[in-house]
């Protein structure tokens, strides 16, 4: 592995830019692809980019930093909640209301650090450390009356001649450009960041952080910097969450099956490469619908019979093709990814 | 505030909490010697539950009598699953194990679903209505019985890790795992007996828990991350720490549930685990590394 990085530092420049070319074509063919796709598959898109923007927002903690967190729904639970009550109580835009989310995520985030990591938890008792704190939340929101308890929240549409970008009223058509444009910024920002200072650091951390530590890299500052920037990004989903769908519910938005389904993607596609977490999305969200399709086209329509097939695939992947399936793919058609 | 009440709730909470512990201990053998997170814990107590729950149905058979066929049952189920499953995994990093064993928890949980629905199932039992009255104390016999019938399994477990020589082999693997390997241990047959006895342990839980809760498929998360819980607070590979944990979490959810809401037991739960991880990372009854 510690070949591999200097290697990687040297640089293969040709690889690299034959990367971001392929990149540029990808995202140029998909801004035309509204042009011809049925609003159904617009709406498995958008869940695709949703999926590839939270998963590399999950991916910089535990691909980079090597902290594992399966609390995740936390973040986009209060990036859906805050803006969310202060779009109906207040009235205030989603899109100021987003910093509101994403300060609360944030702060929260900085609590689980400190003690997590100032107390040196790891591995799966910081894991459980982070579920602890998503349980808590969800109970809590349920006994929270003016956030609509157990029985949800639920925002109001509002009529066509009242409706606003500026409240990011609109359909699939709106969203697919938002949670496109979200996966691509986060995605350069990860390719920045994985060549970055705070990228060598955090992996630095990964591998190894007694050595990380003897070379004067502070564990805890840079572990911080990670949860406090995962939980932003993904905050950020949350309010996508909010509204596009328009309905909340503690016991979805917490739930621990929603930190779970986001830490496929990542973990299926490649963890620390840049485009892992994206090809994991484009691989695992259709193949879920896929799934619905044929099993409803078999008569299979036990509660039950799609989840059975899907951790079937899941056993099978992470049997063959553990380290991820892009790194394997990204070596066959030799574009530069580490990792 | 009634002490008799209290008294009463606390009770009650202890003798879940017992079920709760035998459950837990299941989870911290297996996590203590294997080293993997058997995040599959809750959806095999909840197979352990509809197992009880089929044999009373065609036999009559109280679920206490099945928690032994049960347990004998798990023990092969568990050995298999390692030898198996797990044992090319042990050393592999975390999360390739945690994506496993999540799937392996998926598939149990929705074989459980197109099995049996999403609907409660309930026993009755000709003596779930009867209880002991000791001074002001009401005890329900189901309770007694089940917790009475965990703490037997689960000194039995500790008789076994004590006294056998294969119990004596299985520590050895958890204290100095190259020193086992060089003294001729066959540590991946080890791993399947222990695995093995994890499993027995959640299967009898699941059987004597079906006396006390309605079993449904969507239980199993929540036991997944009850028996967490209770190995934490506890104390990571301590069997006495699993026990006394389960106790804590048993009673602590009783209280909690009388005097605020049901809904919010579990809360209190996480709650007292974040407070051991900041105070007391190792667990109550764990030793520091």
């Amino acid at each position: 592995m510690t070949v591999d990085v200097i290697q990687h530092a040297s640089g293969d420049d040709a690889e690299r830019t034959r990367m971001v070319w392929f990149a540029g074509i990808v995202v140029g063919l998909l801004a035309l692809v509204p042009l011809i796709a049925s609003r159904y598959a617009l709406s498995v898109l958008i869940l695709v980019f949703y999926f590839a923007y939270v998963g590399q927002a999950w991916n910089i903690m535990m691909g980079f930093a090597g902290q594992l967190s399966l609390g995740h729904a936390l973040y986009i639970g209060i990036g859906a909640y805050v803006p969310a009550l202060l779009w109906l109580h207040l009235g205030m835009s989603p899109i100021l209301g987003l910093f509101a989310g994403m300060a609360a995520a944030m702060l929260i985030a900085a609590a689980i650090g400190w003690l997590g990591f100032r107390f040196g938890i790891e591995g799966v008792y910081f894991a459980l450390l982070t579920i602890a704190f998503s349980e808590v939340a969800r109970v809590a929101v349920d006994h929270i009356p003016f956030a609509g308890g157990a029985g949800g929240l639920f925002l109001p549409v509002p009529a066509a001649n009242k409706a606003t970008v500026l409240n990011l009223d609109g359909g699939p058509l709106l969203y697919y450009y938002i949670t496109l444009a979200m996966a691509v910024a986060a995605t350069a920002l990860v390719a920045w960041l994985a060549r970055s200072r705070h990228g060598y650091i955090w992996r630095a951390i990964r591998e190894d952080p007694q050595a990380a530590e003897t070379l004067g890299i502070n564990l805890f500052s840079a572990k911080m910097r990670a949860i406090l920037l995962s939980a932003a990004m993904t905050s950020v989903a949350g309010v996508v969450n909010a509204f596009y769908y328009r309905n909340l519910f503690p016991a979805q938005s917490f739930d621990m099956s929603r930190s779970l389904e986001l830490i496929l993607a990542p973990i299926i596609g490649g963890l620390g490469t840049v485009l892992g977490p994206v090809v994991g999305a484009f691989i695992l969200t259709p193949a879920g619908e896929a799934l619905i399709a044929v099993t409803h086209r078999m008569g299979l329509n036990a509660p039950g019979t799609k989840g059975v097939i899907y951790g079937l695939i899941l056993m099978a992947m992470i049997c063959l093709k553990p380290e991820g399936v892009w790194p394997w793919i990204a070596r066959k058609l030799r574009l530069g990814d580490r990792a | 505030m009634n002490i008799g009440l209290l008294l009463n709730v606390a009770v009650q909470g202890l003798t879940t909490g017992l079920v709760y512990g035998l459950m837990a201990l299941g989870l911290s053998v297996i996590f203590g010697v294997v080293r993997i997170v058997n995040f599959a814990h809750g959806e095999f107590a909840v197979v352990g539950m509809y197992a009880a729950f089929l044999l009373f149905q065609a036999f009559g058979l109280d679920p206490i009598y099945a928690a032994i066929p049960i347990a004998g049952l798990f023990f092969l189920i568990g050995f298999a699953l390692q030898k198996v499953v797990i044992n090319p995994f042990v050393g592999r990093p975390e999360h390739e194990q945690f994506i496993l064993l999540v799937a392996v928890a998926m598939i149990i949980l929705n074989l459980l679903l197109m099995a049996f629905g999403p609907d409660g199932r309930p026993i009755n039992l000709s003596y779930a209505l009867d209880s002991y009255l000791v001074g002001p104390l009401i005890i329900d016999k189901v309770r007694l019985i089940s917790s009475a019938a965990a703490l037997v399994m689960s000194l039995g477990l500790f008789a076994f890790f004590r006294l056998t020589a294969t119990g004596t082999a299985i520590r050895a693997c958890t204290d100095n795992l190259t020193g086992a390997a060089v003294v001729g241990l066959d540590v991946k047959t080890l791993y399947a007996y222990t695995c093995g006895i994890g499993l027995a342990c959640v299967g009898a839980a699941g059987a004597m828990m079906i006396t006390i809760v309605d079993v449904a498929p969507t239980l199993a998360p929540g036991y997944t991350l009850l028996a967490f819980t209770i190995v934490i607070i506890g104390g990571l590979g301590s069997l006495t720490g699993a026990l006394v944990g389960g106790v804590l979490i048993g009673v602590s959810e009783a209280l909690m549930g009388y005097y605020f809401q049901p809904s919010m037991k579990s809360m209190f739960s996480f709650l007292l685990l974040i407070l051991v991880l900041a105070v007391r990372p190792q667990g109550l009854m764990g030793t520091r590394q």
